[in-house]
Formats: structure tokens, sequence, C-alpha cells
């Protein structure tokens, strides 16, 4: 009971300090780091661009998922649906009204925002067993009705012929995939961004308190339904975008944008950076993501036992995810060390 | 009518492959309060199982499954020991993720040794033949499934209401501290359940290999089919993984007859508004 209480405190604290969101002084510190990253990883690695394309729009993607499972305590394996409705929106809208990237990201974390509160205000009046299997019955109706429905989204063969236009009507995307690189990482950083002021606002520490107990948020007066949906909702917001950045760099979307493997596979990239941590999300999805990069050239049979016996070591050693467990440990080494030269 | 009538037979021999292979889960579901992913790891390493072991030692179908049934009940021991009791009491999203992790390293298990590709389960030759039932004919292999299901329900009544294991089962489901109390020994109940609900799946993947035919995706592709009965049903009753077997293979193989198009979106969709009616199953109690 102590530790849990420990541990929500920690959190809380966490939070209040990227709320502030300065490192040593540095205002947009997170996100100056964010952007560091991606160029330095554009800078190692200019043969493997549209690779890393895919790890932005996937850590933004993973990152929509924190928020409703790292952050609201909403358990979901039906979060693909979102991300491939905001995918589908996205590449309907390039091909019918206009191909300008922008406006079909907002399209695209539009219709996503609102599939999750139409989906949400039903799924989110159960819990636990029942709303998860909730979530995954309305993301298979998703994935049926869009297969079905050939005439907009081609059903089986996918959505292919997308075309973007100039980002602003003057930067052109080059053949190379830099810009879509560099526009992905611009819009992973303000989602960032945005993010980051949401978890720490006061309506962020509320949905912390309802993750880690209903009851007493009740009794406090906070309405755990309210502020459950509004989480969901911002989660389908940004999964809407991350699809619609996914739709635009590759410019094809596919059923299997919605597919339970997805949301799977999200769940356990969230899970491997650890959750309930907006950093924990992006490194899960690095590590997932490189890892898969070169494992899936041998076969998938082998990759499958990698990413399950990753998995249950992960529940049954470190709960708390990787990145967690590392931190605790520097922590602690740290503290051995302060400790000795206290001694001396 | 014809049509009617054929909706409800075929209805009735899905709805029972569906009971075998869930209603395993739902008794652990209940009993352990473990939501256990991996289920369907069972069913398909029966239906491996008896395959292996008939070629190998060319042993009759029956014989073969039967073995298969036995030795999938044992692996779920060890299992049980080492891997699932660690998550008891945990939070359903570490229980989720724990066993698709076993999902996966089932997956990848039985790709690596078989290979990628379906498997033919050998019908006994009195299975093979077809009876004539009036106004059509049906392969006899069906009637057998629908008299497995029948078998499988009785013998779970009798074993439920009749025994002193079952009795400590259902005393254990509804209150585990009460019953460890009165000295019942819980966790050998709960491996013992555990053990049951093992077989039984396997019994029914190997039964219900004509209509889900067993390949190594198996557990993921049938993942969703076999929860959303234990959860229209209710976790930890039997009755109720029966009817919501019935009504949900009903309602799907209506659908693939009067409208295929949407058939599977039907099975969610009367998924979804029983649980939204009823958020606990059918005959599930609050917990």
């Amino acid at each position: 009971m102590t530790t849990s209480h420990n541990d929500s405190t920690v959190s809380l604290l966490g939070a209040g300090h990227v709320a502030r969101g300065r490192i040593g002084g540095v205002p947009f510190a997170p996100e100056i780091c964010l952007a560091a990253i991606g160029l330095s990883a554009m800078w190692f690695m200019p043969g493997d661009l549209s690779f890393l394309t895919r790890i932005v729009t996937s850590a933004l993607f993973v990152l929509s998922l924190d928020l409703v499972l790292g952050y609201a305590g909403i358990v979901t394996l039906g979060h693909a649906a979102l991300f491939g409705v905001g995918a589908y929106a996205a590449g309907a809208y390039a091909i019918h009204v206009t191909a300008e990237p922008l406006s079909g990201l907002l399209v695209g974390g539009l219709c996503g925002g609102l599939v999750a509160l139409a989906t949400g205000a039903v799924l989110l009046r159960t819990h636990g067993l029942t709303c998860l299997m909730m979530t995954i019955a309305i993301a298979q109706i998703l994935l049926e009705v869009l297969n079905k429905w050939r005439s907009v989204t081609g059903g089986d063969d996918g959505l292919s012929g997308i075309i973007v236009e100039p980002i602003f009507g003057v930067i052109e995307f080059d053949f190379f995939g830099r810009v879509g690189f560099l526009y992905s990482l611009a819009v992973l950083v303000l989602c960032f961004w945005l993010m980051r002021r949401l978890v720490s606002s006061p309506f962020g520490l509320t949905c912390i308190g309802i993750r880690e107990d209903r009851r007493r948020m009740t009794a406090l007066g906070a309405s755990v339904y309210k502020h459950s949906l509004a989480m969901y909702v911002a989660g389908g917001l940004f999964a809407g975008i991350a699809g619609a950045l996914m739709a635009q760099t590759t410019q094809v979307v596919g059923l299997g944008s919605l597919g339970f493997t997805w949301s799977a596979e999200a769940l356990v990239m969230l899970v491997l950076g650890g959750m309930g941590h907006l950093w924990g999300a992006i490194f899960g999805t690095i590590l997932f993501m490189v890892v898969h990069h070169f494992a899936s050239a041998i076969d998938p049979f082998k990759w499958m036992f990698v990413i399950g016996a990753l998995l249950v070591a992960v529940v049954l050693l470190f709960p708390d995810g990787l990145v967690q467990a590392i931190r605790k440990q520097a922590v602690r080494w740290a503290a051995r060390r302060s400790n000795r030269r206290r001694h001396d | 009518m014809e049509l009617l009538l054929s909706i409800l037979i075929d209805g009735l021999a899905y709805g029972m492959i569906l009971f075998i292979i869930s209603v395993g889960l739902s008794i652990t579901m209940g009993l352990m309060r473990v939501v256990n992913l991996a289920h369907g790891v069972f069913a398909m390493l029966g239906g491996f199982l008896m395959v292996a072991v008939g070629s190998r030692f060319g042993l009759r179908p029956e014989m073969a499954a039967m073995l298969a049934v036995i030795a999938v009940g044992a692996l779920a021991l060890p299992l049980e020991k080492l891997i699932f009791r660690r998550v008891y009491g945990r939070s359903e999203l570490q229980q989720v993720l724990l066993t698709i992790g076993l999902v996966f390293i089932g997956i990848a298990a039985v790709g690596t040794v078989f290979g990628n590709s379906l498997l033919a389960i050998p019908l006994p030759e009195y299975l093979k033949r077809s009876v004539d039932i009036g106004f059509r004919v049906i392969p006899m292999h069906r009637l057998a499934v629908v008299t497995a299901g029948l078998a499988v329900l009785v013998g779970l009544w009798f074993l439920f209401t009749k025994t002193r294991f079952g009795i400590n089962i259902r005393a254990s489901v509804d209150k585990a501290a009460a019953a460890e109390a009165l000295g019942i020994d819980t966790s050998k109940v709960y491996r013992l359940g555990f053990m049951l609900g093992a077989a039984l799946a396997a019994l029914g993947g190997i039964l219900g290999a004509e209509l889900l035919p067993l390949e190594p995706y198996y557990p993921l592709k049938y993942l969703v089919l076999v929860l959303a009965i234990v959860a229209v049903g209710g976790m930890g009753s039997v009755f109720g993984s029966f009817m919501a077997a019935l009504v949900l293979g009903t309602v799907e193989t209506a659908a693939k007859y009067l409208m295929p198009e949407i058939a599977s979106i039907m099975f969610y969709l009367t998924m979804l508004v029983v649980l939204s009616w009823r958020p606990h199953g059918l005959f599930g109690r609050q917990l």
C-alpha cells in the first residue's frame, strides 16, 4: 500500500517538474532535446529516412496511447482504430478535397477525436475486462466497416494514390524523404509540447489521480466518467494526427493500420519504455522499432519469440518498464556513490 | 423454413465448439481473476500435439486426441506454478501483457516446429460420413461436435454440483478468502481448475478444427472470439458461456447465410449491445 502511495507521489512530483518545462532554466528544454535527437538520427542515418519517419509517426501514436493508458488508466486493445480512422480520413481528404497537408492533419485529428468521443461515451461507462473487450469489439467493427466501404477506402487493396502538396504552398516533399522526415519531426515536437502541457495541467493531474484511485477521486468530487472521456478524446485526437501523418508520409493506407496487431504492438512499445511518462513512450518506440528493423530480416517467428519473451520478462522482472528500471538503477548507484563519499 | 433449420443446425454446431473452447477460460478467469489471453494457445497445442503423437506412434485419431488433451492439461501445471501464479492479484494490464507475451511465444514455438501451414486433423472413418436428417444432409462430424458439447455441459454440471471438487471451485469463485478460512486449499483448486480449463481448450481445438482451422496464428486469430464468449456469458459461469456461445454462434451463422457481407460486424455488434446492457455478462455477477 505504501509503495503505491509513494509511486503516485513520485509521478505527481514528476508531472509538476515537467510542468515548468525547464531543465536548468532553459524553456522548452524537452522539446529541444526531442528535436535534437531527431536531427542527429537524420545526420547518422541519412539513407534510412523512411524508416526514421516511421519511428516518428509511431512515436506520436504511442504517445497518444500513453495519454489514454498511462495517464487516464484506460486499458485498451483497440487504440489502432483511432489511428486508422485518422489515416483513412486524411487519405480520403487528400484525394477528394485538397492535398494541402496541414489541413489534412487537422481533418485526421478531428476524425480520430470524434470517433473517440462517440465510442468512448459507450465504453467508458464500464471498466476493467468489459471495457477492454469493448475496445476490441469497436476496433473490429470499424475495421469491417472500412473493409466493406470499398468506394472510399479501397477495401482489402487499401487506399493508394494519396498526393501531398507543398507545405504552406512552398516547401515541396522531396524524393529522398528529407522534408517528409523534418515535417513529421516538427509535428511530433509540437504535439509533444501540447501533451506535456495537457498532462501537467490540473486536468491532467486529476486524470492521474483517477488512475491511482477512482473511489477517492469520486469522493473528492471529480467526475471519473467526464475526465476519462476527455482524456480518451485527447488520445483519439493525437492518434488521428499520427494516422494522418502516416498516410501523408507513406502515401498509402491499409487495413493493417486499424488492426489488432498494431494496437498490441503499440502497447508493447509503451510498456517497454514505461507508461505514465511521455519520454517512456518515445524511448519504447525507438527501442522496439530498431530491434524490429534488424530482427525482421530473420524469420518472423523468431521476432515474435523475442517480443513475447521481452513482454514476459518486463511483467515479471520490471513492471515499471525498462526505461524506468534503468533510471531507478542509475539513481541507486548515484545514491550509493554519494553515500560512500560521505563515509570517506 | 429449411433455411431457418439450416441456420439453427450450423449455428448450434459452431456455438458448441465456441463453448468447449471458451468454457475453460471462463472457469479460470472466474476462479483466479486472471485475464488470460493465452487460452487459445492451449487449443492450438491440443491439435498440433494430436497430429504429432498420432503420426509418430501410428495411433488411432481418438487415442491420439485423448493423449493430446491429457498432455495439454499436464503442461498447464508448470505454467501455472512458474508464471501465472506470479500475476494473481496484479492489475489487468499486467495480466494482459504477460499473456499476450505467452501468445507470441506459443505462436513462435509452434511456427518454428511445425512450419507456417494449416494443420489437417485426421478424422476417424465413421466421422467422415454424412447423415440425412430429413431436410438436408449434414456431415457426421457436426453431430459428433454437438454431442460432445452437450457432454461437456452435462459433465461440468455434474462436476460442479455433485462433487467435492466442484463445491470447492464454486466456493473459491464466490469468495476465495472465505473458502480458505473454511479449510479449502485454494491454490490447489486454482491449479486443478487451470489444468481442467487447458484440457477443455485442447479438446475444443481438436473438435473445432474443421470450422476454426489450426495454424500457428490460431491463438491470435480467434483470441477475440473466445474472450467475447466469456465476457458476454459472464466470467465463472458455465451456463453463461453455453448460452453466450450459442447466441453468438447462431447470430454469426445467421448473418453468414442472410447478409454475408456483414457477418462479423453482426457478431461484434451483438457483443457490444449485450455488454453495454449487462456489463458483467448475461450470467455474471457483480464482482
